[in-house]
């Protein structure tokens, strides 16, 4: 049931990279890039089950903190620079 | 007792990877960036809520348990503050929402006037 | 199974790497990058380098991106204009890399069990670990003990890195905008993430010291709870405006900080030295073996907690500034 969990997280987590890779704007990546922390601590906790090993856990909380400090930087950053889409704002 | 909280585990843990997976696709086909928060968001409440809570069943009373209990708690936590700022500098950047039906006209407008595509 | 995720895993490292090349908005590049770093720290847990993967992900996921965007800010770039292909690098760099393939092919196989680490070295250690030291967590006993010495060119290292940025990036004081600034952050007004911020602020640092103390038997330690507790910093000044994030933190201390790291590791070696031992002989700093060990192990880790933490505030502080 873990190796479903499993792979199922990392299917999701293609997608999201796919997003990452593609999406048109700025906010679509940092959104992207979120999830993809999320995810990664997701399959930690699952692949810590799977392998027996709960010490994986320490590493998704600091996961999940940085990862919030990560998209708070760039949504402030980018507030001061200029905005920075591919194209302009139509979404393809 | 012990294979009934497996199978409720696996239950939740199941349940848990298609939220996953559902959240995932919406990211990725849902057509514009304020649908796609709600996206992320289905992966991290009911995708990472019910997967937790089918580890923390196989977990039991344990360390292990309030760890997770922890991550849960970030989660639910670290993901809505984000999801907003994102939303709220897109918007002031200038992010138009993609509407059928604009109600952010002023109550003057006819509301075909505000239609967008 | 684990095997299937390392495949899974390596193959979108390769999609990302192949996005972040050919990408040209920069921004997107440096988000590109913390996913890239989210990616390879969950390949270092599947490979069950514990220790390691909770440095990336600090480091990766949540400093660098910090950094580079600053570095962005500071050069007005958003596009990377491309540049004429380099032949002759190019060239260069595959005789480079061709000769180092070669190179590695004499070496034992890759994780062979009788490659001559895992004969002498690697037992040795992992028995001292736990009959000499004490101290479940291998890593931690290495890194502090068996090889305290390279940690402590490693925090010098870090120190000087810092100290580098810091006379590249800092105005004089005379120059430097008294921090009248900021009366209005980036996303003050703006309630939820106020309030967020300092809710879990504590938690954070709290966090980063459990972290430190617990680097004994879990994954963590100094580098890593530096990194952490200087996030916290970081995310303070994010959200709640950098003039109260020097009030809390103030720069002079976190300059301060950087060589003091150093000076409490080095100051260790000192005082084994002045009770009789060798540099960095932690045994004598108590009456037992062990508890000196101890003892050591958790000054040292101390130190590079102080360093890095006070290397990492300072050069946000320094790029922040910078850019006013």
């Amino acid at each position: 049931m873990f190796a479903l969990a499993a792979g199922a997280i990392i299917v999701a987590m293609a997608l999201v990279v796919g997003r990452a890779v593609r999406g048109p704007t700025v906010f679509d990546r940092a959104l992207a890039g979120n999830s993809v922390g999320m995810l990664a601590i997701l399959l930690l906790a699952v692949m810590g089950f799977l392998t027996g090993r709960p010490e994986f856990l320490d590493i998704g909380l600091v996961y999940g903190l940085l990862n919030l400090i990560g998209t708070l930087a760039v949504l402030r950053f980018f507030r001061r620079g200029d905005l920075a889409p591919d194209e302009p704002e139509q979404e393809s | 007792m012990e294979p009934l909280i497996d199978i409720v585990s696996g239950v939740f843990v199941a349940a848990g990877a298609f939220f996953v997976l559902v959240g995932a696709i919406g990211l990725v086909r849902l057509p514009d960036l304020y649908t796609r928060i709600h996206g992320a968001s289905v992966i991290d409440t009911a995708g990472a809520g019910l997967l937790i809570v089918g580890m923390m069943l196989q977990a039991g009373w344990s360390l292990v348990t309030l760890k997770l209990l922890f991550i849960l708690g970030i989660f639910l936590f670290t993901l809505p503050v984000a999801g907003h700022a994102l939303a709220r500098a897109a918007l002031r950047e200038g992010l138009e929402p993609k509407l059928t039906h604009d109600r952010r006209a002023p109550a003057g407008d006819a509301p075909d006037a505000a239609e967008e595509a | 199974m684990e095997l299937l995720i390392s495949f899974a895993l390596f193959t979108l490292l390769g999609v990302v790497t192949v996005a972040i090349v050919s990408q040209r908005n920069l921004v997107a590049v440096v988000i590109l990058g913390s996913i890239y770093s989210f990616l390879i720290a969950s390949v270092m847990v599947v490979l069950d380098a514990v220790d390691v993967a909770l440095t990336e992900a600090s480091v990766g996921a949540g400093i660098s991106t910090v950094l580079l965007l600053a570095g962005l800010k500071l050069t007005r770039t958003r596009d990377y204009r491309g540049q004429d292909p380099n032949v002759v690098g190019a060239l260069l760099a595959i005789a480079v890399g061709g000769a180092l393939v070669w190179g590695s092919l004499v070496l034992p196989p890759f994780g062979a069990p009788d490659a001559p680490i895992h004969q002498h070295v690697a037992p040795r250690y992992i028995e001292g670990a736990g009959t000499e030291i004490g101290v479940p967590n291998i890593v931690t006993a290495v890194l502090a003990d068996y090889r305290g010495f390279d940690t402590l060119g490693e925090t010098t290292v870090v120190f000087v890195a810092g100290m580098a940025v810091l006379l590249l990036l800092r105005r004089s004081s005379l120059q430097s905008a008294p921090p009248s600034d900021d009366e209005q952050p980036a996303m003050s007004g703006d309630l939820v993430l106020r309030v967020g911020t300092k809710l879990i602020l504590p938690f954070i640092l709290l966090f980063a010291l459990y972290v430190q103390f617990h680097g004994d038997y879990g994954p963590g330690g100094g580098f890593q709870a530096g990194v952490i507790a200087a996030s916290a910093v970081i995310l303070l000044g994010l959200t709640l405006g950098l003039r109260r994030a020097r009030r809390i933190a103030p720069p002079a201390l976190a300059h301060a900080m950087i060589p003091l790291g150093v000076l409490i590791f080095a100051g260790t070696g000192v005082a084994t030295m002045l009770l009789g031992g060798d540099f960095l002989e932690y045994a004598v700093l108590a009456h037992e073996a062990k508890e000196g060990h101890h003892l050591g192990i958790m000054l040292v880790e101390a130190g590079v907690l102080v360093t890095v933490s006070g290397t990492m505030i300072s050069l946000f502080y320094a790029f922040v500034e910078r850019g006013r």
